[in-house]
């Protein structure tokens, strides 16, 4: 149990210096990107170690972001489920309403400090979008967001938000016409323009250093909670539990408690229609290795080697791959990861805004959804943590439709 | 070595002092008849290696023409097995270099060693990988190198002479040099830099040196050829392609734009 005293060992030394995370991870890139991702590591482990790039980010996160977020006891959530005792990390209320920001705030203030003039970006439901396009414009850099159209549809208002804050949204109709897709645009416009463009990649996704310069920048989010729960409880929690798209929300509150064996750490994928329905975006319930958008993970696709297209009522979880370092963590036994389907994190969504009075993003409320089934397993002196990792105004229409569509059952 | 048929072709164009005309087409499109249909006239008009794309469903390297190629592929049923049987059904009758370009996950998805094996039986001499770099390659470099196979890698306008140097160490059979910033795509105009890269990479290497991405028309493939050891031309056969889809002569309009191209080349 997690009463004991903690031992603070150092994290593990992963990745290796070429980014690998036991067999996942790596850069696997055009030759013409190589250079560019040399350059950003190196740019990155300079800016880490430069007392004066961690004073402005922390400045800009306190007084500019609002760090930290509130690590919130749900009383009547926690009621509720009659079980363990729910506190919420309350990353809704940060700058742009959602983690993105943390990532973005680092990675821009880093293109500034290597002379680029361009920031570009992908984005699933508009947050990460909204969070570069806000922090290039704090900076006066120029910022190009590619979108799906079907992610412009479903997330309509991000949309006008980001072109409000003076990106350029563009609209991608190629396959998916989705998160994977955006993905591919963004590294086209970065092949093109790498000299002057710093690609703001939005997870622990991708070639490295992507992958853990992403977790390091959302690990304030672990950091704080770490101090908030010991303040709260006297120790630290029993269990952590958060969505999973590419995964930065859930890396960013599990990566400073990975040594603590005795916490428990549940990620929440994306279960769509089913998995049985081969529709969802669940990749560790039917991934297999693969390698997608630079690195080696769990990936979504057929027997050939296609990325299959995957499918989820949230935007931010639609995607056919996940961070390599969950995959490293979900092998080792480290990290267990579950799913919720998009009935059931609609379920999650009403359960919120009904007992705590807070609209939690779609993503978000995946998480939620796999809290009654946790609140089964734990006993009632324990602590739970979510990760609440953005607000739902920008998913307010598409819960409207759904729930026309398909009447809930009463939560309440 | 020499066993390679890239390394023969390239011997036999040095002694001969021409340049190498390298067509590109996406394995499958409009289908894999047509494919073998194409690569045979490519062959009659002069090609001297042939680089087959493998579809793949995410091609972030290329640009829209050859996503649509692989689109068009993929929805007609071409899977990398269904490659590597129509270069078997080619290498019947042509001893032409065949080189298959592919994205790493396809291979990786047939298993590395069990790619090379069957590569080899098919008839395949190297292989390109668009998002693989030299760093990535090892297990599967050793399977193509004990398959008899060519690791061919791309070094680019932005690759430093550390990479370049890396690179050409690893590199067997050709350097593929891409001419630009930027994706697949025919192009109105060459790089300004393009000399001076080609210059470059040349100073560090021995290897024989193709230059692609972007060469469009005779006139730009004739300019490039006096730079380099080869042309590759894809998107603009592709693009030709394209524009002749539900046509009967689609593969003879494809072969006669090889056919100037490989005119211009002298």
């Amino acid at each position: 149990m997690s009463t004991q005293p903690i031992a603070h060992e150092p994290p593990p030394a992963l990745p290796d210096a070429l980014g690998h995370f036991g067999p996942y991870g790596g850069r696997f890139v055009p030759e013409t990107l190589m250079a560019a991702l040399e350059a950003l590591a190196k740019g990155y482990d300079a800016a880490r170690r430069d007392p004066a790039f961690q004073e402005e980010m922390q400045n800009l996160l306190r007084h500019y972001v609002g760090r930290p977020t509130p690590l919130y006891f749900a009383r009547r959530l926690t009621e509720r489920l009659g079980g363990p005792r729910i506190y919420l990390k309350r990353e809704d209320l940060a700058h742009t309403g959602a983690h993105k920001i943390n990532n973005t705030l680092g990675q821009v203030l880093l293109a500034r400090r290597m002379g680029k003039r361009r920031v570009i970006a992908e984005t699933g439901a508009g947050q990460h979008g909204v969070a570069t396009a806000t922090v290039a414009a704090l900076m006066g850099l120029a910022c190009e967001v590619y979108m799906g159209t079907e992610d412009m549809e479903r997330q309509a208002l991000n949309v006008v938000r980001m072109r409000l804050l003076g990106a350029k949204v563009t609209a991608v109709s190629s396959g998916s016409k989705t998160l994977k897709d955006a993905i591919n645009e963004a590294m086209r416009d970065w092949v093109t323009n790498v000299e002057a463009t710093h690609y703001v990649l939005g997870s622990v996704l991708g070639a490295d250093p992507y992958p853990r310069m992403v977790r390091d920048f959302q690990s304030v989010i672990g950091l704080e909670t770490r101090e908030q729960i010991l303040e709260a409880e006297g120790r630290l929690p029993d269990c952590l539990l958060a969505c999973v798209g590419g995964g930065s929300n859930a890396m960013g509150l599990f990566y400073p408690f990975l040594p603590e064996t005795g916490v428990r750490m549940v990620g929440v994928e994306a279960g769509g229609l089913g998995i049985a329905s081969g529709r969802h975006a669940a990749r560790f319930a039917e991934g297999v290795q693969g390698i997608l958008h630079g690195t080696r993970s769990y990936v979504l696709q057929d027997e050939d080697g296609q990325i299959r297209v995957t499918h989820s009522i949230s935007a931010g979880l639609d995607y056919s791959g996940v961070g390599p370092e969950h995959a490293y963590y979900h092998d080792a036994g480290r990290i267990e990861y579950a799913s919720a389907t998009d009935e059931e994190a609609l379920q999650g969504f009403r359960l919120l805004c009904e007992t705590e009075g807070i609209i939690p993003a779609l993503e978000s409320a995946h998480a939620v959804a796999y809290l009654p089934l946790l609140a089964r397993e734990l006993p009632r002196n324990s602590a739970v943590i979510l990760n609440l990792s953005g607000r739902g105004d920008k998913d307010v229409e598409v819960v409207a439709k759904a729930l026309e569509l398909t009447p809930m059952r009463k939560t309440c | 070595m020499s066993e390679n048929r890239i390394d023969r072709t390239f011997a036999r164009l040095k002694a001969a002092g021409r340049k190498g005309m390298i067509p590109f087409v996406a394995g499958g499109d409009p289908s894999l008849e047509t494919t073998l249909a194409l690569v045979r006239e490519f062959e009659a008009r002069g090609a001297d290696l042939v680089e087959i794309g493998v579809p793949f469903s995410d091609p972030l390297a290329d640009g829209v023409v050859n996503q649509r190629a692989y689109q068009r592929a993929l929805e007609a049923g071409a899977t990398l097995r269904g490659v590597l049987e129509l270069v078997a059904a080619v290498r019947k009758r042509s001893e032409i270099p065949l080189v298959l370009m592919s994205y790493v996950n396809p291979i990786h998805r047939f298993g590395g060693a069990r790619f090379a094996a069957a590569a080899r039986e098919a008839g395949v001499d190297g292989l390109i990988l668009s998002d693989c770099p030299p760093e990535e390659m090892a297990a599967l470099g050793e399977s193509l190198t004990t398959a008899g196979l060519h690791s061919i890698f791309l070094v680019a306008p932005t690759s430093p002479e550390r990479r370049i140097l890396m690179i050409a160490e690893k590199a067997r059979g050709y350097v593929y040099y891409v001419s630009l910033r930027g994706v697949t795509g025919p192009r109105d105009r060459l790089p300004d830099d393009l000399a001076e890269g080609v210059r470059r990479v040349k100073a560090l290497t021995p290897l024989p040196l193709a230059v692609g991405f972007g060469i469009s028309t005779p006139a730009q493939a004739a300019a490039v050829a006096r730079l380099a050891d080869a042309v590759i031309v894809g998107s603009a056969i592709e693009a030709r392609i394209e524009a002749s889809l539900g046509s009967a002569d689609l593969v003879a309009q494809a072969g006669a734009f090889l056919g100037e191209l490989r005119a211009a080349l002298g």
